[in-house]
């Protein structure tokens, strides 16, 4: 007879107390975003086109695309940046944890807190120091205690990696800070209102590759706790940080999956095409 | 392919590739067809011949590899490229084995064709025939990206081990009547592994087309699929 390691039979062990009914509930792929038939116009034109899409929690989604396929289009869609482009509008729906986005009643503030957003150039407010750009949306939903604002603000940098790089300059301004410290401080300032979820449009395409690099490595420990969509045109980059991918031709979402499936064996020729460098 | 890459340069390097691969795969299935003609025309000169142009292969077996590998650090290639280029790394590795067993086959010879002929050789040019047709189909479902002819290639790895079987029964036989004639007996059955082994590396390059085509792995299968 086999004699089985002791450490096999302990697993045994393990899997009999969680039997079939007994298991605990646990979905790891959950869905935070789900993205229904959206369509989203800027006047006449639409950008957008009938999109469906499922956003996991706590994963990262990347958005890749050639420039002009509706990808921004599509990710200011999810925290309602669109509607503030005069002659835009959004068909459709966003539901976040099951609550839709666009339905009456819900305040488009509210909206951005839940979904924060960083954009391709840091836009650290220049009149402000970097504590007070970490804490300017804090303060803005009302909080006013100083020693929780500190807390906040010192949480905030930690989480987006550059405490240490910058707490003995606190009161020095954002802008005085170098591209990549900046972006960093802008990540700090949407994450101090507490985001279910980050938007991040091409976040490094002004960086270079080191502060790049550092950017990459906060996604990884960011998407611990958050959910994370990404746009970038660097499709190494989409492939490096990211779970899924979102393939957009000509606002039109051509092919979903995980990562590991779009970059090696994807379904679609168009989004083949794409990422082996061809255009037809 | 009909979209060619934007990147001039980097389509040129994956035609050489190509056209590499294509190129060592011509000289390997000449080796072999040397290397077995050395043996049953008893032509010692020819099999000297066919030991020292193995450097030739090697040679390509290192440009490949250093192609591959500048491929894969300065165009970070994905999807159907990067599976091209893998396999291509992989193919490489195979035709560089089947080159040794043609200089296998040459070192047998030199040896046999020193003794008197045991028994007219049949069964071991017609498996030469078919391991080098199934390399060079092999080659063929590689250019072609053709995964029906690859998987022939698979089925046909079937006839070669049978005709291997036949051939070990045989020289066992010559051995047990003649205990003389074991060393020669032994040379030939060597010489039929060798064959053997050659054709499971076209099996291999043909299950790698197969990866490189459909993005699926039929290697280590119990049985082969009848269609993929």
């Amino acid at each position: 007879m086999n004699k089985e390691s002791p450490m096999v039979e302990e697993r045994k062990r393990d899997a009999d107390v969680h039997l079939p009914g007994n298991q605990p509930e646990i979905a790891p792929e959950e869905t935070r975003l789900r993205v229904a038939a959206l369509r989203a116009y800027y006047e006449k034109s639409l950008a957008v086109n009938n999109v469906t899409l499922s956003i996991k929690t706590r994963k990262v989604t990347a958005i890749i695309g050639p420039s002009g396929c509706g990808k921004s289009t599509f990710i200011r869609c999810l925290n309602r940046m669109h509607e503030v482009t005069p002659g835009a509008r959004v068909e459709g729906k966003v539901l976040l944890d099951g609550e839709d986005l666009y339905g009456p009643g819900v305040d488009p503030v509210e909206v951005r807190r839940r979904v924060g957003m960083v954009f391709q150039k840091p836009n650290p407010f220049p009149t402000m120091s970097i504590y007070d750009n970490a804490a300017a949306g804090f303060k803005l939903n009302g909080n006013r205690d100083r020693r929780i604002i500190e807390d906040k603000v010192e949480k905030s940098l930690k989480m987006a990696a550059l405490w240490e790089e910058v707490r003995a300059d606190l009161h020095k301004p954002g802008t005085s800070l170098s591209g990549g410290q900046q972006q960093r401080l802008c990540i700090a300032r949407a994450l101090a209102v507490d985001p279910e979820v980050l938007l991040m449009d091409e976040p490094c395409s002004a960086l270079d590759p080191i502060a790049t690099a550092k950017i990459e490595e906060l996604i990884h420990e960011l998407k611990e706790n958050i959910t994370i969509v990404i746009v970038t045109h660097n499709m190494q980059q989409a492939a490096r940080v990211s779970d899924y991918t979102a393939f957009f031709y000509l606002g039109e979402l051509i092919e979903f999956g995980t990562t590991d499936k779009i970059f090696t064996t994807p379904e679609k020729r168009q989004t083949e095409d794409y990422i082996t460098g061809r255009f037809g | 392919m009909p979209f060619e890459h934007t990147d001039k340069k980097y389509e040129e390097e994956l035609k050489k590739l190509r056209d590499d691969i294509l190129y060592m795969g011509g000289l390997v299935e000449d080796q072999i067809q040397k290397a077995v003609s050395s043996l049953v025309d008893r032509d010692s000169k020819l099999a000297e011949t066919i030991i020292e142009r193995d450097h030739e292969v090697n040679r390509m077996d290192v440009e490949i590899d250093d192609l591959c590998i500048r491929l894969l650090a300065l165009h970070q290639p994905a999807g159907k490229d990067l599976r091209f280029i893998t396999t291509g790394l992989k193919i490489t590795t195979d035709l560089e084995r089947i080159g040794d067993m043609a200089v296998n086959i040459c070192e047998r010879a030199l040896e046999l064709n020193l003794e008197p002929q045991l028994k007219p050789y049949i069964d071991i040019p017609r498996m030469a025939r078919t391991a080098e047709r199934m390399i060079r189909e092999s080659l063929d479902a590689f250019v072609r990206e053709d995964t029906d002819l690859a998987l022939k290639v698979c089925k046909d790895d079937q006839e070669v081990d049978d005709l291997n079987g036949q051939i070990f029964r045989e020289t066992i036989s010559f051995m047990i009547e003649d205990p003389h004639t074991i060393n020669r007996a032994m040379k030939i059955g060597f010489v039929s592994k060798y064959l053997e082994r050659i054709a499971d590396h076209a099996t291999n390059i043909a299950e790698m087309v197969i990866f490189m085509v459909k993005g699926k792995s039929i290697r280590h299968l119990k049985e082969i699929p009848q269609s993929i």
